[in-house]
């Protein structure tokens, strides 16, 4: 869809500006500017490019945790035989700490090698995953639709803190959003909700219903350790997946909602008795940890029964008008200003309602909105936004020499790690920091030492800030003792760290 | 060898567009240190501080305790005693330097962790209520200091954000920049407010940080760097630090032990670190709030309302823990399930900023946190 305003060549050059660097990833500097066309970038779109395709899967991740889980175990087994077979005397236990049963004594050498093996592993996938990511990102002709990815998986984060998110946080983006970002919200919220990366980083996986088969099971065994609610993924749907905060639900909605997610797993994640069989490493409904019963959210009784409660739930909350409010602040934060126009926000909430959450219809009106076509620049790139501007205004089909996964960690932004699962913030002042803006001088140094003098950045320049390069700028690179100075100061410069 | 900090920082001297005069001695700089450590994603404050002596606790937790390899609990008095991960701090508590708050939140009552880290950061009463963090606000109440706040991160958290200056830092793995191009760059941004301001606090903290702000950062090393800054005569007096990862649904035993062991580790290595100038230091470790009282059903614990705060420095009048209990029986709960909190925060911090900086604790109260009607908690700093 054109931009509005089309009255001189300069608002043009613009509003060409602002296609490729607001809406975009920056202009490729070894490519002709595409135009300001951007819903018509969807065609292009290609949810599963070559990079990301080679990547091992979310089953794959799982059933090699599962395999760590089981070795570690028959290390401690060994381990405990041994220490019987030396029957040493039982350290004595105060009764505020727990008994030194099977899941605490210290990590045998065995264990340890293994923990250290997998983090490896772990972190090796995580390293190819990040890497396919940033090569998409790097040679996609629908960077609008690609940017829409990096705001979804921001939005639904998975944190790659923890052992089993390392190696699954990426393919939560590749499986669950890539695919659904151009769709209905309600099938991006499920696709995230029920993929595994998603249930093990909000602890949904183990959640039990305390009256459910299971639950029941366990009390009449009068186990040590009763199986019961987590409600950490209900909690994070409402406040940051769907309704968003304060937007008038209670703590008894959050348990409610973790009553009705009980069940949902992933097949051979997690050993616990009245289980299905289910392929490994997938989603999986298991009816014996459900927790019956009807149950009342936001006011409206959901009758089903097991999995098809949660997402009766889900669905409802997909087009709510508070999600919808929710998700067009979000739209308008990340594209138009950190204060969000409200008439923006309201016209973006409105197609959400009225067209029963077609994500489509919200992105027409949002790069229709004269507010976002308007100058000077509102936003302050993120690390990730303004690496990937870099790269492609030099060309890079991929940086290898730069290793740039390490890079955005010293940006202050590694990839798939916002540590919660609120995902980065999308403010200026949560990037435009002393130490981050000399880390970005020193990464623009090293980005531009990566082409040498081969690129004359005052060719360059006015191509990839088309309309908005300062004559300050171009004359502080026009000065440069070499041309490799100049790409540095180019891509440092206050034009290019904003959009 | 030339240390390459060192000549940014005098090449930013020779642009001559970078350093203001150094006023730092002419303006009697305050010899007071204060630390804030944001502990992020809601401590257990239960479990840090077991009030093992509440009947309440062991029916409430029962074996749902710090793993036997960690050690048996660190005694504090009749009814609380510390986790066994924090050694350091405990020994602190022994001399009379350690502090522990319990029972005690921010004004907010919801949980959301961003939402409650917002209000603990602006000290405000709701979350996004105001623009900038209470450091900040206090930061023009105390006698000038030679050196900007400092947070030793990339960016800047919430409670330093604001109208007064305030810089970042954090080790980089990044190789040197090249001065002239640092120069060149230092007159491009002259033009530009926002990114003129930020450029030159960056190169001051970096000639600041000289040759002991390289390499891996690790919970020693952020204190230790942090006592660098601080240490320095004309150096930052406030710092702002942050850790992650204490928001533990699933198997927290283990967790819990891991993250208190890394506090502990850092308030070891500012002690270690600053010296003499420890005296004159406060520290506290606060986090947006406490968990649930029980256990839910992975090994962990949901999201609650009160916790506990740690205090640590030489000029902490400590060696007590400061509760009114409310204790953890059924109906004692806030809400059924959470820790009653019967101690504020702001009123925390007001008492210990204000004392330790000379600030009177209620004027603190009003012109930091618009909070006329709490009470400041006093008495916890040495005279």
């Amino acid at each position: 869809m054109p931009p509005p305003a089309r009255k001189t060549d300069m608002t043009t050059a613009t509003s060409l500006a602002i296609a490729q660097n607001r809406f975009g990833l920056g202009l490729r500097g070894d490519e002709a500017a595409p135009g300001t066309g951007l819903v018509d970038q969807f065609p292009r779109y290609d949810p599963r490019p070559p990079a990301i395709a080679a990547v091992p899967g979310s089953a794959a991740m799982v059933v090699r945790f599962r395999d760590y889980q089981a070795q570690q175990i028959a290390a401690r087994m060994a381990q405990m035989q041994a220490a019987m077979a030396a029957e040493r005397p039982a350290p004595i236990v105060s009764p505020a700490v727990s008994p030194p049963g099977p899941g605490k004594p210290q990590r045998s050498l065995a264990q340890k090698a293994l923990r250290s093996d997998i983090n490896a592993q772990f972190r090796e996938s995580y390293g190819d995953a990040a890497r396919a990511r940033i090569v998409a990102a790097l040679n996609t002709t629908a960077p609008f639709a690609e940017r829409l990815v990096h705001f979804w998986a921001n939005h639904f984060a998975v944190s790659a803190d923890k052992l089993e998110t390392l190696a699954l946080a990426g393919t939560m983006e590749f499986e669950a959003i890539r695919p659904n970002i151009a769709g209905r919200f309600v099938d991006l919220l499920l696709a995230v909700e029920r993929h595994p990366a998603m249930l093990v980083f909000l602890d949904q996986a183990k959640s039990i219903g305390p009256d459910s088969a299971l639950g029941q099971a366990a009390r009449n065994r009068r186990g040590r350790k009763l199986p019961g609610l987590n409600e950490n993924l209900g909690r994070e749907i409402l406040e940051l997946h769907t309704l968003g905060v304060g937007s008038g639900y209670t703590q008894a909605d959050v348990q409610e909602l973790a009553r009705a997610l009980t069940g949902w797993s992933i097949g051979g994640f997690t050993r616990q008795a009245i289980a299905i069989e289910a392929p490994e490493g997938q989603f999986v409904f298991q009816p014996g940890w459900h927790q019956p019963g009807d149950r009342a959210i936001m006011g409206r009784r959901y009758r089903q029964q097991g999995e098809a409660q949660a997402a009766a739930i889900l669905g409802d909350l997909a087009v709510h008008p508070a999600t919808a409010h929710h998700l067009a602040t979000k739209l308008a934060r990340h594209f138009v200003a950190d204060v969000p126009p409200p008439a923006l926000v309201d016209r973006l909430a409105r197609a959400h309602i009225e067209s029963g959450g077609d994500l489509m219809a919200v992105y027409r009106v949002l790069v229709a909105a004269p507010e976002a076509w308007a100058m000077p620049m509102p936003k302050f790139k993120t690390p990730w936004d303004w690496t990937i501007s870099a790269l492609r205004g030099i060309g890079a089909r991929d940086a290898p020499d730069l290793k740039i996964v390490g890079a955005l960690a010293e940006l202050g932004q590694p990839i798939w790690r916002p540590g919660s699962p609120a995902g980065w913030d999308d403010v200026a002042a949560s990037w435009a920091a002393p130490d981050a803006l000399l880390r970005r001088v020193e990464i623009a140094e090293r980005i531009a030492s990566l082409v040498g003098d081969r690129i004359d950045a005052r060719l360059l320049a006015p191509r990839l800030l088309p309309g908005v390069l300062s004559p300050a700028t171009a004359a502080a690179i026009a000065n440069c003792a070499r041309p490799q100075q100049g790409l540095a100061l180019l891509l440092a410069a206050p034009e290019f760290l904003r959009r | 060898m030339i240390n390459r900090r060192f000549l940014l920082g005098q090449g930013a001297l020779a642009a001559g567009l970078l350093l203001t005069p150094n006023l730092a001695l002419a303006a009697a700089p305050t010899e007071k240190r204060f630390v804030f450590i944001i502990l992020r994603g809601a401590m257990d404050g239960l479990m840090t501080v077991m009030p093992l002596g509440d009947p309440a606790y062991a029916a409430l937790r029962g074996n749902f305790a710090p793993p036997a390899a960690a050690g048996l609990p660190l005694p504090l008095d009749a009814l609380f005693s510390a986790h066994p991960a924090l050694v350091e701090t405990a020994a602190l508590y022994g001399r009379g330097e350690a502090l522990f708050v319990h029972a005690i939140a921010s004004p907010y009552r919801e949980r959301s962790h961003f939402d409650a880290q917002n209000v603990l950061e602006t000290g405000g009463t709701a979350a996004y209520a105001l623009s900038d963090g209470w450091l900040n606000r206090m930061l023009p109440l105390l006698p000038k200091s030679g050196e900007p706040a400092l947070a030793l991160s990339a960016t800047l958290p919430m409670a330093l954000r604001g109208p007064t200056p305030a810089t970042s830092y954090a080790p980089s793995q990044l190789p040197d920049p090249d001065p002239d191009l640092l120069a060149r760059i230092t007159a491009l941004y002259a033009g530009d407010p926002q990114l003129h301001g930020l450029w030159s606090q960056a190169v001051q903290a970096r000639a600041m940080a000289g040759s002991d702000g390289r390499g891996r950062s690790n919970p020693g090393a952020l204190g230790r760097l942090a006592a660098t800054f601080l240490a320095k005569p004309g150096g930052a007096r406030i710092a702002v630090i942050e850790l992650q990862g204490w928001d533990t649904h699933a198997e927290q035993p283990g967790r819990l032990n891991n993250q208190l062991k890394q506090l502990d580790g850092v308030i070891a290595a500012l002690r270690d670190g600053l010296g003499a100038a420890w005296a004159d230091t406060v520290i506290v470790a606060a986090t947006e709030f406490g968990r649930t009282a029980a256990p839910n059903g992975t090994m962990g614990t949901d999201h609650g309302t009160g916790g506990a705060a740690v205090v640590v420095g030489g000029a902490v009048k400590g060696g007590r823990v400061v509760a009114d209990w409310p204790g953890l029986a059924t109906g004692q709960l806030y809400q059924g399930r959470d820790l009653r909190p019967t101690a504020d925060l702001r009123a925390l911090f007001a008492g210990l900023a204000g004392e330790h900086f000379g600030i009177d604790p209620p004027r603190m109260m009003r012109t930091v946190f618009n909070a006329l009607q709490v009470r400041p908690l006093t008495g916890l700093v040495r005279g």
